[in-house]
């Protein structure tokens, strides 16, 4: 059993503004659109155990949306891949019910001019939320459309005004095993860490989740805060996020750390690149119909025409 | 010993059915046609009933394999009679797991089959392993038990080579949790690893026996 993570954060309760004031804001900035109504969804916005998430505010971004039709909710929060909870599907939609995702903080750090821990409240005021329908497609060869509500990654970061030194980003989960028993077997090295490159981290298309079909983040689905990178494979969208740190070199990510040749630190979906142990050609659609063919996978999931340039001139054989 | 052929084999045999059965009504379900007694396969079905049909022909592949050590252990040749059905089922669950794997992981595409064949080596060694049992399904009748006389339990000692294979396929297909795989290879290393024992164990009585006839002369 290893001793809790350095990194794991201490909240210092007067820190913490209630997440009901939060939502309220939310509506604020919205234009006070029913604000009572938020208010009173927000009465008893936690997700603890048996209660429906709160609904959220947000507009919805249509140009950054794709078309395809989105997996049902429960697909989205009952086949997922979270090993913090165990590594089976099913596992993170079991034992995430009792987590604490509120309250919540994030500590900043690194090359950058503003550093510190901020409560989620915080973080999460100055933007504007925005549903965008991406595809997600994972490692595993299996890929769903999933609703997030979030916000652009980039717009959080220019807050922390990185440095000219930073030229990566690298995030920490949560390390709890208390509170996430699969942390309590060695399967992974925990904390899980993930890292972009800097102009992967302020792509328009990067998004910091919190929201899933209007509604807050479920647990398993990695509430409060986690990341989207609809063109990387889904393991790229670490979960729990209480740490971003801005780096001069690459971070040493989880799963790129644990089998180098399986998994590589750039994970852009490709085609034309296999693991070694399975095809990554094709994928199965998970929810479309149940015995329905593979469908073909896309270079850079789908995303080739806004990212590919990111990639120019590297060879994606090598650095995939 | 009616009891055994007309009650206790029947028995057997519908709960060695259980697992298939449950997959069925759930794959039934996944498509809609039915609704039966809230059995879901959950949001990816091919790959519930891809793994679970695996798992079931490791399992009865083990189970065959305790026959043998029950019979030493309680001096009761019981467990036997049961051994050629257990075999059977994991030949039954392996053909199950490759029909889900062609038909539906792959839509039936031959090319794609043999792609998995040749490139990636859990693929390779677990068709392997299914393709071992196929003699060994073949033979399983008393008519080619008593044809084959005494060749027959060496050509049925493949079983030690196909579970191997098997638990192996499984190993190498894990994406990273060996937690599960793990368990087999223990069950695994017992089963075979008491048969070596008792191999070397007899070699070394008949040595001792011969040596004492030596002896004597």
């Amino acid at each position: 059993m290893r001793k809790r993570s350095r990194d794991s954060v201490k909240i210092v309760p007067s820190d913490i503004t209630p997440y009901e004031q939060y939502l309220s804001r939310r509506a604020l900035i919205a234009g006070g659109i029913g604000l009572a109504a938020v208010q009173s969804i927000g009465g008893f916005a936690g997700n603890a155990f048996g209660q429906a998430p709160a609904a959220l505010t947000y507009v919805r971004n249509a140009s950054l949306s794709v078309t395809d039709a989105p997996n049902s909710y429960a697909d989205i929060t009952t086949y997922n891949n979270y090993y913090e909870f165990g590594t089976d599907k099913s596992d993170p939609s079991e034992y995430s019910q009792k987590f604490r995702a509120r309250p919540w903080s994030l500590t900043i750090g690194g090359e950058a001019e503003v550093t510190g821990t901020f409560t989620l409240e915080d973080i999460l005021q100055p933007h504007p939320l925005e549903e965008r329908v991406y595809r997600l497609r994972c490692v595993e060869a299996w890929s769903m459309v999933v609703p997030w509500v979030g916000f652009p990654l980039g717009d959080l970061l220019k807050r922390f005004k990185p440095t000219s030194k930073a030229k990566f980003v690298e995030f920490k989960t949560l390390y709890d095993p208390k509170q996430m028993p699969g942390q309590r077997a060695s399967v992974l090295e925990w904390p899980y860490v993930e890292g972009l490159r800097m102009d992967e981290a302020m792509h328009p298309l990067t998004l910091m989740a919190v929201g899933l079909y209007g509604k807050v983040l479920p647990n398993q689905n990695g509430a409060p805060l986690r990341l989207i990178i609809p063109w990387k494979y889904g393991f790229k969208g670490i979960k729990a996020i209480v740490s971003i740190r801005f780096t001069e070199r690459a971070p040493r990510t989880t799963w790129a750390g644990s089998a180098s040749n399986e998994y590589g630190f750039f994970a852009n979906v490709n085609p034309a690149v296999d693991h070694p142990r399975w095809s990554q050609a094709t994928e199965r659609h998970i929810g479309a119909s149940a015995f329905g063919p593979r469908q073909a996978t896309l270079p850079f999931n789908g995303y080739a025409a806004q990212v590919a340039s990111l990639y120019s001139g590297m060879d994606l054989r090598k650095y995939f | 010993m009616w009891q055994i052929r007309w009650v206790l084999k029947p028995i057997v045999f519908v709960a060695c059915l259980l697992p298939a059965l449950h997959l069925s009504i759930g794959a039934l379900n996944a498509t809609g046609v039915t609704h039966v007694g809230g059995i879901s396969l959950g949001a990816d079905p091919v790959k519930v009933m891809l793994h679970t049909c695996g798992r079931w022909t490791l399992n009865f592949l083990m189970i065959t394999l305790c026959m043998t050590p029950l019979k030493d252990l309680t001096h009761s040749v019981f467990w036997l009679r049961f051994r050629r059905m257990f075999g059977l089922f994991a030949f039954f669950y392996v053909l199950l797991h490759f029909s889900v794997y062609l038909l539906l992981d792959q839509s039936g595409k031959l090319g794609a089959l043999w792609q998995d064949i040749v490139k990636r080596p859990y693929i390779t060694i677990g068709m392997l392993g299914l393709l071992l049992l196929i003699p060994l399904a073949v033979t399983s009748t008393a008519k080619s038990q008593r044809r084959l006389g005494r060749r027959w339990i060496q050509v049925h000692r493949l079983i030690y080579v196909v579970a191997s294979l098997g638990v192996w396929h499984f190993w190498w297909g894990v994406k990273k949790d060996i937690r599960e795989p793990l368990l087999y290879v223990c069950g695994l290393t017992l089963l075979l690893g008491y048969r070596l024992w008792k191999h070397r164990h007899a070699l070394a009585r008949v040595s001792v026996a011969r040596l004492a006839r030596t002896d004597a002369s």
